[in-house]
């Protein structure tokens, strides 16, 4: 082992958090593309048979970026708080905490781990939408990045919230009354530019929309913010995510006494 | 032989101001059995966490095998192995898979053969692939110590090995500590059982209320603090001792059968061989003899007596 990064430290802690997930694969996949397809049964034949198109994309297939952003959203953070949080509970977190593996190997593990969990399950719904609409990928390349970026920084997210959480409760109140809501207020299901001018204003403070719009304009060349802000705006979450764990493991904050 | 760790007054204070640990110094020497000694709430897991990273200290240093656990951490880290008081384990992973798991952590690269060898060093090896939660608590405790040596630390720290588990039991995680002995692991175990660190420990350290009282080698802490006890049993009942025998701090039983007499084992003279003449001459017909030692929980309260005393002072 270097004395800088503990490699192999890594590698144990993203196989162990992914050995979990393969654990239980079926429920892993199944409960989202179940819930995709709902939202496809839901909003694209339900809604969209009222609004045919926007600018010019078909609604189904223009919902497929925002349902890909919430499922990557919810999973990133749900899976990286779970794996944090699971050893606080059960006790197992003395291991990570004796053994030659600081911040950064436990991050790498753990965030790497969660991100590539919710990056599968987003591309499984992509492929899911496939039975549902025919989408046409105009930017492949900024689609896996805008793909990987938001992963990586709500699963930064979610491990703080895993590192904050005393409780159960506490680690479901985060995702169930904050990012979900601003998941729904971030346009994954409309364009901020449908809304009146006061709430499409109101609506640009939430920075979800930054990530959905970017996401969709991977897809399709349309945003509702430049692109170069939206990138910024996750490339800034990730880093002030990074610096505020780096500070808790530095501090010991709700980690050692 | 070198000390593998060196502990320079070593102190920590909770947020909450409880001194936990008071000024602790000392170092143990490579290869070693030391047992810490103390009651509830002593001292003894917070300074064992301390050496391990699981407390940050609030004064004082430790280096372990050379490399202060502060600013070397990575290196100190590599050196130990610790089994916590408390069984945690993660309930669906398997007995190998969760020692595998440890020795990535630690940094090195498979070995399945040589976890195969604590495995079955731990009769563990039939159950590697069961999930934790299938096997006994003796069973965890077990994979808890696989998980320690997984990378064959220099070091390992026993935090209360055989709370809670039954004789049988115990006497069996005595065998393995004597087996890692033989490999030259140090052992550092707390305990409450006065017996286990009698039994095992090559040095006794005694901590109360923060404070290491002292530390020293088991068989002189024995020796010096240990009162023997002779018990001679009588042919028929006395009802007060013989006044030929007074001022001899003999102590008649309640039955009149049976009288004790303490003396001093480390004493040149134990006065044992006059006594039983004396008895013979005033012609009580001694029946049997017995001796007896006092148990290390005897010296243990007696010197926590003296040091609370002390403090009252």
């Amino acid at each position: 082992m270097s004395m800088g990064v503990n490699w192999p430290g890594v590698r144990a802690i993203f196989h162990h958090e992914m050995m979990r997930f393969f654990r239980t694969i079926w429920q892993s996949l199944a409960s989202p593309v179940v819930s995709t397809t709902l939202y496809f049964v839901v909003f694209g034949a339900a809604i969209g048979g009222r609004i045919q198109s926007v600018d010019g994309v078909p609604y189904g297939a223009f919902i497929v970026p925002g349902l890909m952003m919430l499922t990557i959203l919810q999973q990133s953070v749900s899976n990286a708080s779970f794996g944090i949080y699971f050893p606080k509970f059960s006790g197992t977190i003395y291991e990570y905490l004796v053994s030659p593996v600081g911040w950064i190997e436990v991050t790498l593990g753990f965030v790497g781990a969660a991100a590539a969990k919710a990056m599968m399950i987003a591309l499984v719904i992509l492929a899911t939408s496939f039975f549902f609409v025919g989408v046409h990928i105009l930017h492949p390349f900024w689609m896996l990045a805008f793909l990987f970026l938001t992963a990586v920084g709500f699963s930064l997210l979610g491990f703080i919230i895993g590192l904050w959480a005393k409780s159960f409760e506490q680690l479901q109140i985060v995702p169930l009354m904050v990012i979900t809501p601003l998941v729904f207020l971030g346009g994954a299901f409309y364009s901020a530019s449908m809304l009146p001018p006061f709430w499409e204003a109101v609506a640009k403070l939430n920075p979800v929309l930054y990530l959905i719009s970017g996401f969709r304009w991977s897809f399709f060349g349309l945003a509702d913010v430049p692109v170069g802000v939206s990138l910024a705006a996750v490339a800034l979450m990730v880093v002030v995510c990074f610096a505020v764990i780096r500070w808790i493991f530095a501090t010991g904050w709700r980690l050692r006494e | 032989m070198p000390a593998i760790i060196e502990i320079e007054s070593l102190s920590k204070q909770y947020n909450s101001g409880t001194t936990a640990l008071s000024d602790v110094s000392m170092n143990i020497a490579e290869g070693e059995i030391l047992a810490l000694l103390g009651p509830n709430g002593a001292g003894k897991t917070t300074l064992i966490s301390i050496i391990c990273g699981l407390v940050v200290p609030t004064g004082g240093s430790v280096r372990v095998g050379g490399h202060d656990i502060g600013r070397d951490w990575r290196a100190a880290r590599r050196l130990i192995g610790l089994v916590p008081q408390e069984i945690a384990l993660e309930p669906f992973e398997t007995v190998l898979n969760t020692v595998r798991f440890t020795r990535g952590l630690y940094g090195e690269a498979p070995d399945d053969a040589y976890l195969e060898q604590i495995l079955r060093s731990l009769s563990l090896w039939d159950k590697r692939d069961a999930a934790t939660r299938e096997l006994s608590g003796g069973m965890k405790r077990r994979v808890l110590i696989a998980k320690a040596l997984s990378h064959r630390p220099k070091v390992l720290f026993l935090d209360e090995p055989t709370a809670g588990v039954d004789v049988a039991l115990r006497r069996e995680m005595w065998q393995v500590v004597e087996g890692l002995r033989r490999d030259g692991v140090t052992i550092i175990l707390t305990t409450h059982y006065l017996e286990e660190a009698e039994a095992m420990a090559d040095r006794i350290g005694v901590i109360d209320k923060g404070r290491l009282l002292l530390v020293r080698p088991t068989a002189e802490l024995m020796g010096e603090f240990g009162k023997k006890e002779l018990t001679i049993e009588l042919s028929t009942p006395l009802e007060a001792v013989p006044a030929a025998l007074a001022g001899r701090g003999l102590v008649l039983a309640p039955d009149g059968l049976s009288l004790r007499y303490d003396y001093d084992a480390r004493a040149e003279r134990s006065g044992i061989a006059r006594l039983l003449g004396d008895l013979a001459a005033a012609g009580i017909a001694v029946r049997d003899v017995a001796t007896r030692q006092s148990s290390l929980e005897e010296v243990f309260i007696s010197l926590l007596q003296d040091a609370r005393t002390e403090d009252a002072a």
